[in-house]
């Protein structure tokens, strides 16, 4: 099995708050990886540490994290979030952009500016999205006058307009309903043949029904990290357990 | 008969109230509606004073007073077109020098200082904000327009003496010192507005655009068109203090009506006309046509920010789809 990226005891602070504490872990490509834990545990910090986005609010990180064997602290943080795309909790598309533009403001910035070249990807992303049903009628609204579930899909779209190698995701389906959540996990699945994912949640059922890897977090520490069946079957921690079982939390 | 339905009208009015959920509600929106329709009701009211303190004049000289370039009242002509030249003129020159500037200083303040440079930056910026006007005018008089006379003046008549716009002899009081007291006036004004825009789009938005490989430069550009409105509303509020500005302007401009292409001559603004003259306008049409400049000193203001309401839905309606 093919390692994408390999989290090697990494701490990340904020300031001099240490917020991660020694976190190893292994993505294996084209698979899905759910971080669960805690409200505050530092999930976020976590995966805004695989795309350098942590060091944009001022944080700092120790340890190394290697992307196809290449240690992505050394690498240009710009060049480096093309292929690590991210979808946030809140959907934030461009307000200013319309719907076409939000999904073709990553290809533009970099550098695409051939009309007959983003229009065949902006289709293809929204479709990928299972957003282009909806809007295809009405590309030119503002990407901002759609539903809350619309919006989010319309930033998966954007995200995968750039076609990175791996998505994080954090939290991207907790501000939706049940129908768009659904739409979300089916996309997830449907992505995974083509991208390495790394998801945050905080539904369990979500965890194991998209996630081939799971990995709980707990006040800035690993607990366990193991296969998605297995750890909603038999978990090897106490905690693990009692924390899926809603017993805290 | 008829007071059992005033009566009833007056329990119906009082169920309405009770019955719109809130008392409170029901007052806080009349009384919000109230204070709207006065706003409203006052440009009308303003306008029509105008219109009649300055019917004498419009009654006499029709047209010709817009287009007329005599302003003599000793004669009693009155053609205001130097003045409404002068005033057009400084204000957008002077725009023109302090829009790129202040946008520079805000997104400056905003995305690239580090917050212990911010915080004093941006206190200095309001604080020239809020700098009587008369204040600027006696730094123009005692600093500016030395400078103008002794280094300016000459260096460009030198460089570029050719062209119409820097002929003429160096006196240091004319359209060009205003011209520079008025961007160094609006500039503060433009750039602590464009600041707050510029602060108030949600981070979220420039963590999209980075996470999507954007640089800072390009997460500053998509940050930019989201407060395109706010900025366009800072400039135009910069644009009316530069119209309207009256002492700083008046002491440093030379007050002759006159319309020169070059920047070294002196001209005069609509403000500082109605403000130099009103004392001296002993007969009714000099009054009426002072009134009539503030007319249309008032109309001009509201053609500008009318067409910049335009220009906002325009611009807006084409960048999105582009
Ligand atoms: N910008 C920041 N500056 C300082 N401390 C922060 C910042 N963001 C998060 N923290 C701290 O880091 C810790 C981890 O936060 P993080 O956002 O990673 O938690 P989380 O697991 O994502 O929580 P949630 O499930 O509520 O989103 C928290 O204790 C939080 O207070
Ligand atoms: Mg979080």
């Amino acid at each position: 099995m093919e390692i994408k990226l390999s989290v090697k005891n990494l701490d990340a602070y904020y300031g001099k708050n240490k917020v991660l504490k020694n976190i190893s872990i292994d993505v294996p490509k084209n698979k899905v990886v759910a971080i669960i834990g805690p409200s505050g545990c530092g999930k976020s910090t976590f995966i805004r540490c695989l795309n350098r986005m942590h060091e944009v609010v001022g944080g700092t990180i120790n340890g190394s994290i290697l992307l196809d064997n290449e240690d992505l602290t050394k690498t240009d943080p710009v060049l480096l979030r093309k292929r690590v795309g991210m979808v946030f909790q809140k959907p934030n598309p461009f307000p200013s952009m319309s719907i076409f533009n939000n999904v073709a403001a990553g290809l533009r910035l970099n550098g695409v500016r051939n009309k007959k070249q983003i229009t065949p990807i902006v289709e293809k992303c929204l479709k990928q999205a299972a957003l282009w049903e909806e809007v295809k009628n009405n590309l030119n609204d503002s990407g901002a006058n759609i539903s809350g579930g619309q919006q989010q899909r319309l930033c998966i779209a954007r995200t995968l307009a750039v076609s990175p190698e791996i998505i994080l995701m954090d939290e991207p389906a907790s501000a939706l309903d049940p129908i768009s959540t659904t739409k979300i996990e089916d996309l997830i699945f449907e992505l995974k043949k083509d991208y390495t994912i790394v998801i945050v949640t905080h539904n369990m059922q979500q965890a194991a029904r998209v996630s081939d890897y799971t990995a709980f977090f707990y006040v800035g520490e690993l607990i366990e990290y193991s296969d998605t069946k297995k750890m909603f079957t038999s978990p090897d921690k106490q905690q693990t357990e009692d924390y899926i079982r809603g017993k805290f939390g | 008969m008829r007071k059992v339905e005033t009566s009833s009208k007056k329990k119906s009015l009082f169920k309405k109230i009770l019955s719109s959920s809130n008392v409170g509600d029901f007052i806080f929106e009349r009384l919000t509606l109230l204070f709207a329709v006065s706003v409203f009701l006052l440009v009308i009211l303003l306008g029509y004073e105008m219109y009649q303190g300055s019917k004498l004049s419009i009654e006499k000289f029709g047209w010709s007073f817009l287009v007329n370039s005599t302003w003599d009242p000793v004669r009693e002509i009155y053609g205001a077109l130097p003045i409404i030249y002068g005033t057009v003129v400084s204000a957008a020159l002077a725009l023109i020098i302090a829009l790129p500037l202040s946008i520079g200083v805000a997104i400056y303040l905003s995305e690239v200082a580090p917050p212990w440079l911010e915080k004093p930056l941006s206190f200095l910026v309001e604080l020239l904000a809020g700098i009587p006007s008369v204040i600027y005018g006696l730094w123009g008089i005692f600093v500016l327009v030395p400078w103008i006379r002794k280094v300016v003046e000459p260096y460009l008549s030198d460089k570029l003496g050719y062209l119409p716009f820097f002929k003429g002899a160096p006196y240091g009081f004319g359209l060009l010192a205003a011209v520079i007291i008025l961007s160094v006036m609006v500039l503060p004004i433009i750039s602590s507005i464009s600041r707050d825009v510029l602060k108030s789009v949600p981070r979220s938005q420039r963590e999209a655009a980075l996470a999507l490989g954007a640089s800072k430069w390009q997460s500053t550009m998509i940050v930019l068109r989201d407060a395109r409105p706010g900025i366009l509303g800072a400039t135009m509020l910069g644009l009316g203090r530069a119209i309207g500005e009256t002492m700083a302007v008046t002491m440093v401009i030379g007050n002759r009506a006159l319309i020169s292409p070059s920047l070294f001559d002196p001209s005069y603004t609509m403000a500082s006309v109605i403000a130099n003259e009103f004392t001296e306008a002993t007969s009714e049409m000099y009054l009426s046509a002072l009134i009539e400049l503030a007319l249309v000193l008032f109309v001009i203001t509201i053609i500008i920010n009318a067409l910049a309401r335009l220009l906002v839905w325009s611009m807006d309606r084409k960048w999105k789809t582009t």
